[in-house]
């Protein structure tokens, strides 16, 4: 077994990467949407918070963090993948991948990281600009994206967030990879629309989801793409739990790697080239 | 040992069928029939090192299953495979450091980034040492005339510009073997002429070991000393391309020039493969001196050549003679 030399993996990430933020206007595109749609998802929550006859289980400045987190991270959901890489599959391109002399799942473990982070970076930036300073100066200031809880919360909230983006690279290469079987992962990918940004907390914070969900919605592992790290951030996850909650998160990475990596070499003794 | 070693070697396919129509697509969704097309049957050679081998049949003969074979990227269903001593599909790694394939109907490299960009990144996904790249790539940029080409994005390279680039990718981290999958498939006359000796030129000068596939029979004339010949997934002949005629084309072909439109005499009829109108083109099995005889006496002769005829000829009855014998 050869040693693991991170430089080749970190070349293929650096070129793709490069590469995907050629794609300006799409991304820029993608920001009006985004904003919009946080926009509305704060006036329907806080409707809610105006009428609430109970404490919520949330404060609505941990809700504004959730919502804009999850918007300006929007492009980090796994629910669709690398349309490179299922150019590969349709033309047989795949052969080309399996003549580098890198470990496959690693290779598109970096492919994929860069597909994931590029675009989600170039349309970050226009977005937080909006919710840090253009919200305040438009008088809407309790719209605003909070600071973190604390120093030590953001410091948590990084650790968690990349913990969020390698789940998130983990679970967009299980769809990939089921290209080996099904050609086309847009059968696939439309599941994945639907599930992942309910059971993540996308549309709508899982706290408040009703109470008899809550232990499912805990263990499952899409909670640790938006739930965690939002909530740390904000606080609403006490430092004292971000840790724990951190190791739940790697376990799933673990786990669905342990697995992406299974279903490589399986699919590899089975193989076929499509296109001759 | 040699440096390649192939022995038994099959490779099945199934291929999931569906009856046709819309109750076809229905009856699809409950069972799946599955048919088994064999790709390669029992399939032996062997080649050492520095050898230049053409690799030829007609479509669906399984080249390119054995190309992938070889270079690890499929896994057959029996027989074995040893290059430089490593089983291509179980050390993948180790062995498509030492080799390089070029697919001429796809590129490796990277459709949106400059050829150079692409050359970085093989430099790095390879770890080829700096100063090794430099030389080699300096090199191939010379002798393959790429110069010009360096940063231009690949989507904007013309098919023959494409090609010379992919070879060059192929041949960065110094491989000692070489496969080329139809690697002057669409290629202008210039190009492919250009490709061919620089094929030759590595082969003599670096000692690389090539196979080749392809349709275009002039490549294999013009650069191959052994032929593996495959059809439907069986090695039909392993020998030189004179192996090949005195098996399947001993005939000769006699082109006559007429001085006047004259007609052929009904003896002579059979032999026609062309005919225009000042020139005759015969296929003549045996005795060609009396053959030769009585056409300088039956016709107005202006010209007349006697030659081999042409591989594609040759090759074709082979196929046909194979397929009769089933």
């Amino acid at each position: 077994m050869k040693p693991f030399l991170l430089h080749s993996y970190l070349a293929v990430v650096a070129a793709r990467f490069r590469m995907l933020l050629q794609y300006r206007v799409a991304a820029l595109a993608g920001v009006a949407t985004q904003i919009f749609w946080g926009c509305i998802k704060l006036m329907v929550l806080g409707a809610f918070y105006a009428v609430a006859v109970t404490t919520p289980p949330m404060t609505f400045t941990a809700i504004v963090a959730y919502v804009w987190l999850g918007q300006v991270l929007i492009g980090l959901l796994p629910w669709n993948h690398d349309p490179e890489l299922q150019e590969l599959f349709t033309s047989g391109g795949v052969a080309y991948e399996l003549l580098r002399p890198l470990d496959l799942y690693w290779f598109w473990f970096a492919r994929t990281l860069a597909f994931r982070t590029a675009p989600t970076l170039l349309r970050m930036i226009p977005g937080v600009i909006f919710a840090v300073l253009v919200l305040p100066m438009i008088g809407l200031p309790e719209w605003a994206l909070p600071p973190p809880a604390s120093i030590a919360h953001g410091l948590m909230f990084s650790v968690s967030f990349i913990a969020t983006v390698m789940l998130s690279c983990a679970i967009t290469i299980l769809i990939t990879i089921s290209m080996f079987w099904l050609i086309e992962a847009r059968g696939l990918s439309t599941f994945m629309y639907g599930v992942v940004p309910v059971f993540s907390g996308m549309i709508v914070p899982l706290p408040l989801f009703p109470d008899w969900m809550q232990p499912f919605l805990h263990w499952q592992p899409f909670r640790g793409l938006c739930d965690v790290p939002f909530r740390i951030y904000s606080g609403d996850i006490p430092l004292s739990m971000a840790t724990q909650e951190i190791t739940l998160q790697l376990l799933w990475v673990v786990v669905l790697i342990a697995a992406g990596y299974s279903l490589i070499s399986f699919a590899r003794v089975r193989l076929v080239v499509q296109g001759g | 040992m040699p440096q390649i070693l192939v022995e038994g070697l099959s490779k099945t396919f199934r291929i999931a069928e569906r009856k046709p129509g819309l109750w076809g697509a229905f009856g699809g969704l409950l069972h799946r029939r599955y048919r088994s097309v064999d790709a390669l049957r029992e399939v032996s050679f062997s080649i050492d090192e520095g050898e230049l081998v053409g690799y030829i049949g007609p479509n669906g003969a399984g080249k390119s299953t054995t190309i992938k074979i070889l270079s690890g990227i499929l896994v057959p269903n029996s027989g074995r495979c040893e290059i430089q001593g490593r089983v291509p599909w179980k050390q993948r790694r180790e062995h498509v450091a030492t080799i390089g394939v070029v697919f001429g109907q796809r590129t490796q490299l990277w459709w949106d980034l400059p050829v150079i960009e692409s050359f970085d990144l093989l430099r790095d996904i390879y770890r080829i040492p700096g100063s090794i790249y430099q030389s080699n790539r300096d090199e191939l940029i010379d002798m393959l005339d790429l110069g010009s080409l360096l940063d231009v994005p690949v989507r904007q390279l013309s098919l023959g510009q494409r090609v010379r680039c992919d070879i060059a990718a192929a041949l960065l981290h110094n491989p000692s073997i070489l496969f080329l999958d139809e690697p002057t498939i669409g290629l202008d006359a210039v190009s492919q002429l250009s490709v061919r000796a620089f094929i030759k030129k590595i082969c003599r000068e670096q000692n690389v070991t090539v196979l080749l596939t392809t349709h275009d029979l002039d490549d294999i004339e013009a650069l191959c000393d052994r032929i593996l010949v495959l059809n439907d997934g069986r090695l039909l002949l392993d020998g030189t391309i004179a192996d090949l005629r005195d098996r399947y084309g001993d005939s000769r072909y006699v082109a006559v020039e007429l001085e006047s439109i004259t007609s052929v005499a009904s003896a002579h009829e059979s032999l026609v493969v062309e005919r225009s109108e000042s020139h005759i083109l015969f296929s003549v099995e045996s005795d060609v001196p009396r053959f030769v005889d009585e056409v300088l006496r039956l016709y107005p002769v202006k010209d007349l050549l006697i030659t081999h005829p042409p591989i594609e000829r040759v090759v074709a009855s082979m196929y046909q003679a194979e397929r009769v014998d089933q």
